[in-house]
């Protein structure tokens, strides 16, 4: 008698292309000189990075670029540790909200060249390009911590989540 | 708006590979047991919501072309709704309005994932076009949020624990239950290892197969008590603006303020909950984003959401103990009312008349609530 036929393999895989859009679009452009490029909000004054072209608290389009710096603060972070599928980066490794000086909004990045121990909140860090630079923020490889003095909780409290 | 009311409930047993099953033997395995309930056969339904997370989590895109014929859905209405892991909640909400709005008579919902079928780590952790390759599942999106929660609360590292341990020997009552760990203890969950720092393993939801569903009907069927919908809310909020509270979103907290407004009652009334907590932390954040609790950390420091506390959460067990994720939101509702129905078994709380249920999907963007009760609302 035959083994029961419980399961079968069926595979998935897809190259898909996206349009960035005309928002979007400008950010990467800019990425290609090496610039940060976000957009502010006119009613908030808020600035985005990475930009949107809408403010969804003000509900108005944001047609200002801002450049901002290449430096921010670590506002929170995780160490991944655990492996699975299709990861690129080897565990640990520290994935963190970054908020560049000028900057409103969080940014979801890694922090690299220190040990993930000592990564922490309120951590100053700056930008480390690839090279050669593409169309992308993977472009940015990762912060690394500037060594300045850490950034007081209530000065970035309000960025936190 | 015409009354609703829960006539019968179906779960299929949690686990985190259901081999013995195809996707549709599962979900009409909940249905029949939900029919079962409330008397019914599928000849009583007038229509069918269901619910999934996305389809990546199985790798089968589009399951409801073949799945309106296993929940005898031909000639009816059947539709799908999809807010990701508030799926389960926004799913049974979308079946009460039907119901409540007079359209329907009697609603048959569905929710489900068979997660052992492909690869929820993998299909969270997507390489986003412009973006680093940074995602790593959800736990790698909320850990950061945990560590603010923790950094402004000031609560102490074994609340995460207590949580832990407090959700898996609830789940040692629930025989549905994916998770039975009778060992279970703050030592255990202390010693298992960081995945996501500051998240262990033991303070994280497994990968689970499953189904449940309900009937919700504007008449009482069934040998068993009704439970009757009091409120349902939902909100949303983008995933990025400036100052956005990701520790306590402001839409979760607008959807509990519209639920208890609506029900014209208060938190305090609130006999027991099934809140969805993913990763334990996620208890006392949402007790305070919902105003169930001033302090989330300290009601479960101080034994209150236990289930012989004042406030008993995750009866069940929790999205800790099982959690196939397009079901784990209409757990929570059902589990919800099963509660006041007198219908929860060994893990029944006392003379509960008020229940709420609660899910949250995406980037905690998507919220889902109800309040069920004993009486029939009015």
């Amino acid at each position: 008698m035959s083994e029961p036929v419980q399961r079968v393999l069926g595979p998935v895989a897809l190259d898909y292309t996206v349009h960035a859009g005309s928002v979007t679009g400008a950010f990467l452009e800019a990425l290609l000189d090496k610039r940060l490029v976000g957009r502010r909000c006119p009613s908030c004054a808020k600035v985005f990075l990475p930009p949107r072209g809408a403010c969804p608290t003000c509900a108005v389009p944001m047609p200002e670029a801002v450049e901002v710096g290449q430096r921010g603060v670590v506002t929170t972070f995780s160490v991944i540790r655990i492996p699975f599928d299709g990861q690129v980066l080897t565990p640990p490794y520290a994935a963190a909200h970054i908020v560049l000086d000028g900057a409103d909004t969080p940014l979801l990045h890694i922090v690299g060249e220190c040990d993930v121990d000592t990564v922490r909140m309120g951590m100053r860090v700056e930008a480390v390009w690839a090279d050669p630079i593409e169309p992308t923020l993977a472009s940015v490889r990762y912060f690394r911590p500037t060594g300045e003095p850490d950034v007081a909780w209530d000065a970035f409290k309000e960025h936190l989540g | 708006m015409i009354p609703c009311a829960v006539t019968g409930i179906g779960q299929t047993r949690y686990a985190a590979k259901r081999e013995d099953v195809s996707m549709p033997e599962l979900v009409r395995e909940a249905a029949l047991r939900a029919l079962d309930d409330a008397g019914l056969d599928f000849d009583g339904i007038d229509a069918v919501v269901m619910g999934k997370a996305p389809d990546m989590f199985e790798g089968v895109a589009n399951p409801e072309l073949f799945l309106a014929g296993a929940l005898g859905a031909a000639g009816k209405p059947m539709f799908r709704v999809h807010t990701a892991g508030s799926v389960g909640g926004s799913t049974a909400i979308v079946a009460a309005h039907l119901v409540q709005s007079g359209v329907h008579k009697r609603v048959l919902t569905v929710a489900w994932e068979k997660q052992s079928e492909s690869n929820a780590m993998w299909a969270l952790s997507q390489k986003f076009p412009f973006q680093p390759p940074v995602a790593a599942g959800a736990g790698g999106y909320f850990a950061p949020i945990i560590r603010a929660y923790m950094r402004r609360s000031g609560a102490p590292e074994h609340i995460g624990w207590q949580v832990a341990v407090k959700d898996r020997r609830n789940a040692l009552r629930n025989p549905l239950a994916h998770l039975h760990l009778p060992d279970i203890d703050l030592d255990m969950v202390k010693a298992s290892p960081l995945l996501w720092d500051p998240i262990r393993y033991l303070e994280t939801c497994p990968s689970s197969d499953g189904a449940c569903a309900m009937v919700l009907s504007a008449d009482v069927t069934g040998d068993r008590p009704p439970a009757w919908v009091h409120a349902t809310a939902m909100r949303s909020e983008p995933m990025l603006f400036p100052g956005r509270d990701e520790v306590s979103p402001r839409a979760g907290a607008a959807c509990a303020q519209e639920l208890f407004e609506q029900a014209g009652k208060t938190p305090a009334d609130v006999d027991c909950a099934e809140i969805y907590v993913p990763f334990s932390w996620y208890e006392p954040m949402w007790l305070e984003n919902l105003g169930l609790a001033e302090s989330g950390w300290r009601a479960v420091d101080a034994g209150r959401t236990a289930l012989d506390g004042d406030l008993p959460i995750n009866m069940s067990g929790g999205v800790l103990s099982s959690n196939p994720i397009g079901a784990s939101g209409m757990i929570r509702f059902a589990e919800a009312a099963r509660q006041v129905r007198g219908t929860a078994d060994a893990h029944q709380v006392d003379r509960a008349r008020l229940a709420m249920g609660h899910a949250y999907g995406g980037g905690s963007q998507f919220f889902a609530t109800w309040l069920v009760g004993t009486e029939p609302p009015g």
